[in-house]
């Protein structure tokens, strides 16, 4: 099958790949860009590991192809950080110990990243509705929800 | 001497005894002379025994003495998650 | 052995503390590497083709269409994984479960598989395989698989444990008893009998990383195996004896696990994957879907359990009697016997028996699951526990205080115990808060206790000191939930130097000694007993390079706070060396200062936990809410108490999962029909409350700090504490578990229309 060819932009720099018309995002990214921070968990769209933002919206990169990212802005965990500083999400997960294996990490750090960019000031109840997506089974939640609330006080003093 | 007891799969082969009387003085020599005393415990042993001492349970420790008057149970060796 | 392993009582400077840990950093910018996130140059896809039959034999199977497809460059079957077992059952029942030998025993048992250049012609491949079944008839119910009509998984399978050896096989591999006492007489004495049965259903571990590994087998007869395991050493083993290597000529590196819960303890695909790579002379990458994960890795038994048991009038247990049924799948197993051990290990009883049985069933191969068989056990005896509380008029907390086992108690299991920790825990359950908030409508509120055994076994450490003084050790226990970070609070503690002057790696099996799982709640406890010995032979070593550097007898030099100090009234001017100073001088003074330690960490101590919740239930549906969630549970030490309380925490989620969702679902042609997260529902963020933790410290006589395993015993209590709350909530018992909408439902008008 003849590859497809995309332009996109990837955690701000261009990058350019052919892919097959059939091929997910999440394994354009992982295998052909080598981006394995979105990481297959269930390749059906329930467990939120491979989520992603593209143009501004929460995905599970699963169920998007690769070729629907042309044109498009994707924001992976690969480019949450800048530089050596972490993003707040990324230094109170540390700090509440908000991971135990830490696989289902990256998916919760892009999933609260847009709920906090969407609303900078959640109840724990949103928190808890806008973290449903994302399956973890090591933490029970506790310290991930806390975490995010922490993590928001504190990028709303900043 | 110490006295063992025995669990009861483990009691049936060894000629239906829950208690067995054994000369020793660490767990080695403990499944040594119960393998030569039983024979048909012999593959139990290989498969995996846990000694209680006390309360305690020793799964490897094969140069865990025997106090004189302790409690010594044998238990099988269980899987974990 | 000249370490003493022996608690002895201090103040503690970094165990203790919530420093963060070594590998933060990675996993929050998506930098660590899993499984999945490994791969070799020139490396292949490896599939699997699994039956679609839950019991047939296999005629014959036709690889040469898959072969000739352009592309391919291996495809195997049994016939590529000869039997090397040597009579080993145990050992073959693995092999035959990665690879299907003469019948394929449940849906999804592995029967060929194939390594090609990519995953597209690996997919068409494996649909090019002529697999010729004979279809046989199968049971997966664990009742139906006892019954003397049942279609045999094994002739070959003759009870074992019966009093006479039966005439015919069965599907029942193997009957246990445990107790002491008499308890016909129990009974005669009791006032009160509460006498139930229960079912429970069968779960999966359910971590996110689906199994996965890149093998690579050498024609010069080594090989490497990068994979996700709870034991890296012991997949060393077992790979290397089904495929005939020897086992220090295969390396076998743990990459970084997405849970594993005991699910990963087992060997899969790993075998599969090195026959390929040495069919195809090239690297394979073999991951699971998570279709695969459901249908043939992981799960926990499906139980079937009958509890009686008897009390006076005062609340005394007389009495406890359980038979327990427990499915292995189609192998042999002992997960009904770990049940009858566990059962009522929480109670101080005259008078008590138990009797497991092991029954085949077209099921995956049971694998252990957080303190395997223990929750269904607690289920029940907890259940029947409270409703003769219940019956009485006592309060269920004062009830147990009451029946709780304590030092000196003689456990259903056979041993008198030590000391314990389970009155604490309902003591401090009694006093929690929680238990005196109140409750609205259709709220009710339950309570449980539960115990684990614990594990330690083998386990090596190597401590080496740079010379910048910074100190790097060395595990070969897989680190599954934040154990790196202990066991560098661990190595700073004995030391007397900085958390952060220790970086702490899991060693591959090439590069340190034979190692023991990562199970049984054995990580921290072993690990850190042998670095307290590693460091402590290394202290030996600095204390000996500084009386060479002062030139006084290594007698007069002491360890304190991280510094070598000269004791005596002639050494009085000299000023103490860090670690630091004596480390910078290492190469004039005998090259470098390293510590060692292989031992077998014995003695790991029983684990008792008792948890408390309040669960709403909307009587026109049946659905369920959590509303509140608390844990109480020894911990012996809390080395980094914020990894304990999430061990605490995800148990009791998991636990919860269990108790009101989560199920294997089979049809009636012996599929399963839920194997993905859709339909086989794990808790999510918006189901759950915070879970509550309190830990208690009785420290383990058996550990130089007092730890305790910590890891498993929190999923004990879930399930009986819940169907209590439930049962309370509702006002109708609740025997089956999970307790999902239509069964509480179904209860309600059960008892409505009762």
């Amino acid at each position: 099958m003849a590859g497809v060819a995309v332009s996109t932009t990837i955690n701000g720099d261009n990058v350019e790949f052919l892919c097959q018309p059939d091929e997910t995002l999440l394994d354009v990214l992982r295998d052909r860009l080598g981006l394995t921070g979105a990481k297959e968990g269930c390749g059906t769209g329930d467990c939120g590991a491979c989520s992603i933002i593209l143009d501004d919206r929460l995905v599970c990169s699963c169920l998007v192809l690769g070729a629907e990212a042309e044109g498009r802005h994707l924001e992976t965990i690969e480019g949450m950080a800048h530089g050596d500083r972490l993003h707040p999400l990324q230094q109170k997960f540390l700090e509440h110990a908000a991971l135990q294996c830490g696989v289902c990490t990256p998916g919760f750090l892009m999933a609260a990243k847009d709920l906090l960019a969407k609303n900078p000031d959640p109840t724990e109840e949103e928190i808890r509705f806008g973290l449903a997506g994302n399956l973890c089974r090591c933490t029970g939640y506790d310290k991930i929800v806390r975490a995010v609330q922490d993590a928001a006080s504190v990028m709303k003093q900043a | 001497m110490v006295e063992v007891t025995l669990w009861g799969s483990l009691g049936a082969i060894a000629g239906g005894k829950s208690k067995v009387e054994i000369e020793a003085k660490d767990i080695r020599e403990l499944f040594r002379k119960l393998a030569e005393q039983y024979p048909g415990l012999e593959p139990y042993i290989d498969r995996g025994i846990a000694v209680a001492i006390d309360g305690t349970i020793y799964r490897d420790t094969w140069s865990k003495e025997l106090p004189e008057g302790a409690e010594i149970f044998l238990l099988p060796r269980l899987a974990g998650g | 052995m000249n370490f003493d392993p022996r608690y002895s009582g201090r103040n503690f400077t970094s165990v203790g503390t919530r420093p963060i840990r070594p590998d933060g950093v990675d996993k929050v910018t998506g930098r660590a590497r899993y499984g999945a996130d490994f791969n070799m140059a020139g490396q292949l896809v490896g599939r699997v083709l699994r039956s679609p039959h839950a019991h047939a034999t296999i005629r014959k199977i036709d690889t040469s269409k898959a072969e000739k497809l352009a592309g391919v460059k291996a495809v195997i079957t049994a016939a590529d994984l000869p039997d090397l077992t040597d009579g080993d059952a145990a050992m073959y029942d693995i092999l035959d479960n990665c690879m299907a030998r003469k019948k394929a025993l449940y849906d999804g048992h592995a029967v060929a598989a194939v390594a090609a250049v990519d995953a597209r012609t690996a997919k068409q491949a494996l649909k090019l395989i002529e697999v010729d079944y004979e279809v046989l008839p199968h049971v997966t119910d664990v009742d139906e698989a006892m019954k003397h009509s049942a279609p045999l998984i094994n002739d070959a399978i003759f009870t074992e444990g019966l009093e006479e050896k039966p005439v015919k096989p069965s599907n029942v591999t193997k009957r246990t008893q445990y107790g002491h006492g008499d308890i016909h007489e129990g009974f005669g004495q009791a006032d009160f009998v509460v006498e139930r049965s229960f079912k429970t259903e069968q779960t999966h571990q359910g971590y996110i990383e689906p199994h996965a590994c890149v093998a690579n087998v050498s024609s010069d007869g080594t090989a490497d195996l990068w994979v996700c395991t709870q034991g890296h050493f012991v997949y060393r083993q077992h790979c290397a004896q089904l495929l005939g290597m020897e086992a220090s000529k295969l390396r076998v590196t743990s990459s970084e696990i997405g849970g594993g819960f005991g699910g990963k303890t087992h060997v899969w695909a790993e075998p599969v994957a090195l026959a390929l790579s040495r069919k195809a002379g090239r690297p394979v990458k073999l991951v699971m879907t998570r279709d695969e994960v459901f249908r043939a890795s992981g799960p926990t038994s499906a139980t079937s359990i009958d509890v009686r048991i008897g009390a006076r009038k005062d609340g005394t247990i007389t009495a406890a009697e359980a038979t327990l049924r427990y499915s292995c799948g189609p192998y042999a197993g002992m997960w009904a016997e770990i049940g009858a051990m566990t059962a009522f290990a929480c109670y101080k009883l005259e008078n008590v028996k138990t009797v497991g049985y092991e029954v085949l069933v077209n099921r995956p191969k049971t694998a252990a699951y957080r303190a395997p068989s223990a929750p269904m056990a607690a289920f029940a005896v907890e259940s029947a526990v409270d409703e003769l509380a219940k019956e009485i008029g006592m309060d269920p907390v004062e009830f147990r205080i009451r029946n709780a086992a304590q030092e000196g108690t003689r456990s259903s299991y056979g041993p008198v115990y030590g000391p314990i920790g389970i009155g604490p825990t309902l003591e401090a359950a009694k006093n929690h808060p929680h238990m005196k908030a109140p409750l609205g409508k259709n709220q009710g509120r339950g309570m449980a206790c539960g115990f684990w055994f614990n594990f330690g076994g083998q386990t090596c450490t190597d401590l080496n000191i740079g010379m910048d003084g910074s100190v790097s050790l060395a595990v070969g226990t897989v680190d599954v939930g934040g154990s790196r970070a202990s066991l560098s609070l661990v190595a700073a503690e004995e030391l007397g130097i900085p958390y952060e002057q220790i970086k702490t790696v899991v060693a591959d099996t090439s590069s340190l000694g034979y190692n023991d799982m990562t199970d049984g709640s054995r990580g921290t406890f072993s690990s850190s007993m042998a670095t307290i010995s590693a460091a402590r032979n290394a202290i030996k070593i600095l204390r000996e390079r500084a009386a060479q550097m002062w030139d006084i007898p290594v007698d007069d030099v002491v360890w304190e706070e991280g510094h070598a100090i000269a004791k005596g009234a002639t050494h009085g001017n000299l000023s103490p060396l860090s670690l630091k100073e004596i480390a910078a001088a290492s190469g004039k003074t005998g090259g470098p200062i390293a510590g060692h330690s292989e031992l077998v960490a014995d003695g790991a101590g029983v684990s008792f936990a008792t948890h408390i919740c309040d669960i709403e239930v909307d009587p026109e549906t049946g659905s369920t809410r959590v509303l509140r969630y608390t844990v109480v549970q020894d911990a012996g030490k809390a080395v980094h108490p914020t990894y304990v309380e999430g061990q605490y925490q995800g148990g009791a989620a998991q636990g919860i999962g269990w108790a009101l969702n989560e199920e294997y679902i089979y049809g009636k042609d012996g599929r399963l029909q839920n194997p993905g997260f859709l339909d086989y529902r794990i808790p999510v963020c918006s189901d759950l409350p915070m879970i509550d933790t309190q830990i208690l410290e009785i420290p383990n006589p058996n550990h130089p700090y007092g730890v305790r395993g910590v890891g498993e015993t929190s999923i004990v209590p879930p399930l009986a504490a819940i169907a209590n709350a439930v049962s309370n909530a509702a006002g109708v018992r609740m025997t089956h578990i999970p307790m999902s909408p239509p069964r509480i439902l179904a209860a309600i008008e059960a008892e409505r229309g009762g």
